[in-house]
């Protein structure tokens, strides 16, 4: 019997998303019953050309995690998306940019200056930095993929069908969207599967104990204060993002004490995640008075990397203005 | 500094008040510039950071809020809350790269017809010396 096809490729991303799927377990043996996996650069031997030898459209799905930062990502994924039915992205970075997408307050010469030469744990006297291309000493020439001036999430480089959210998805997450996948009853075209389309205080163990109205007098980041973990997590002054961030996850880092970073992203009616984030937490600060407010505020010491931390390159600016300039 | 720049600028202004200052400003044949393209919500509070956001991703070269004065709010604490918002947008927009004189949050009276037209040049000149925020989407890497 012919079993559907399935892709999985990496981009500018951290290897966490290949973790997740890994972690599967078992239950990877029941996926590889199911289907037929032709490319997986993590674990399988399959190389680019006998991608590209595929018939188009031969691939049933192909769930691509990380953002776009490189010609050979534009590439690879631009060929995926030819020889495939449905195209994924897979976990944030794919979806809105996930945390390399963070570099888009930095233009590509900065970020190159920085890691090749100024960083403090950077030894490089001779001053090298990789060339696209040179010519080796035995004749040869190498060639090196090209850097973009930005990272882009993925459907801004082809046409995306579904969305798979989560930093990374969590197998669970994982499965259901695969079970969907394969089920043939698929849902409208931009759908986010596997997780809920309710926000994560709907999921939370502590919603019960969230009052009604929530202010709060004073900001506490993690590690200044220990948190009862059965009480909810923002009246004890941590930002917890729970309330404008899809549920789906079983919120893990809640039943850790930990708030919720935003990693599983925006609900279906928010446009920019940053300025909805922004938004609601600003005006839970207990305080009218500007100068207290913006003390309170001032406790955020990173905004972007806060309200951002997944989603810079899918925001309405996408990034500094000056690097998102042509 | 580009004199035919005509910087475009979008401004919420709330129902009760700062509305009613320009029409205030119009009827009373005071003169601002034409460039402020307007849209009434009935409360500042109805001012998402999120349309900041969009009108400046959409093409404009400014953004002016304007709400009641403190204390004064149809709705008791609206423009409270937008004070704490677009405090902490302010920040943002300063790391998005968008100089702070591009965006402006202003408590306007009803009678303050005066302070609209004020207001309104000031912004107007600033942003007519930064020129146009030459904001274009990005969809591929060309």
């Amino acid at each position: 019997m012919n079993k559907p096809k399935i892709a999985l490729y990496w981009c500018a991303s951290c290897g966490g998303c290949e973790e997740a799927q890994v972690d599967l377990a078992e239950k990877i043996l029941d996926l590889v019953n199911l289907v037929d996996i032709v490319f997986w650069p993590v674990a399988m031997d399959y190389k680019l050309e006998d991608v590209e030898k595929l018939p188009d459209g031969s691939i049933t799905a192909s769930l691509i995690n990380g953002g776009i930062r490189l010609s050979e990502h534009e590439y690879v994924v631009k060929l995926l998306r030819k020889k495939s039915k449905l195209v994924v992205a897979y976990g944030a970075c794919s979806a809105w940019g996930g945390v390399p997408g963070l570099a888009n307050l930095y233009s590509r010469e900065e970020i190159l200056k920085y890691v090749y030469h100024e960083a403090p744990t950077v030894e490089n006297p001779q001053k090298i930095q990789p060339q696209l291309k040179i010519k080796a000493e035995e004749g040869a020439t190498l060639e090196l993929p090209e850097v973009f001036p930005r990272l882009l999430p993925l459907d801004l480089v082809v046409d995306v069908d579904y969305y798979i959210p989560g930093c990374p998805p969590t197998p669970d997450v994982t499965w259901k969207a695969i079970e969907t996948l394969l089920s043939g009853n698929l849902p409208a075209k931009g759908s986010v599967l596997g997780a809920l389309d309710k926000s994560l205080c709907y999921d939370c163990p502590l919603n019960e104990t969230k009052p009604e109205k929530v202010l709060i007098k004073d900001i506490k980041r993690p590690h200044e204060v220990i948190a009862d973990p059965s009480k909810c997590l923002l009246t004890q002054g941590l930002m917890c993002l729970g309330p404008v961030t899809r549920g789906g996850c079983g919120a893990l880092c809640i039943k850790a004490a930990m708030p919720c970073t935003g990693c599983f992203g925006p609900l279906n009616e928010v446009m920019d995640y940053g300025g909805k984030a922004a938004s609601y937490f600003a005006s839970i600060i207990d305080y009218s008075d500007e100068e207290e407010i913006k003390k309170v505020l001032g406790k955020i010491l990173d905004p972007m990397g806060i309200f951002y931390r997944y989603s810079l390159p899918a925001s309405r600016l996408r990034g500094k203005i000056t690097v998102m300039r042509r | 500094m580009n004199q035919n720049f005509e910087p475009k600028i979008i401004a919420f202004l709330c129902n009760w008040c700062s509305y009613a200052a320009l029409d205030l400003a119009g009827t009373s044949r005071m003169k601002y510039p034409p460039n402020f393209l307007v849209v009434r919500v009935m409360c500042s509070g109805r001012v998402d950071p999120q349309f900041v956001l969009e009108a400046f991703r959409r093409g404009a070269d400014g953004v002016l809020v304007a709400g009641c004065h403190p204390g004064d709010c149809h709705y008791i604490e609206g423009n409270i809350k937008t004070l704490r918002r677009m405090t902490l947008l302010k920040r943002m927009l300063e790391e998005f790269g968008i100089e702070k004189e591009r965006f402006r949050l202003e408590w306007i009276s009803a009678a303050e017809a005066d302070k609209f037209v004020k207001v309104a040049n000031e912004m107007f000149e600033q942003i007519k010396a930064l020129g146009p925020l030459k904001l274009k989407e990005v969809n591929t890497h060309e």
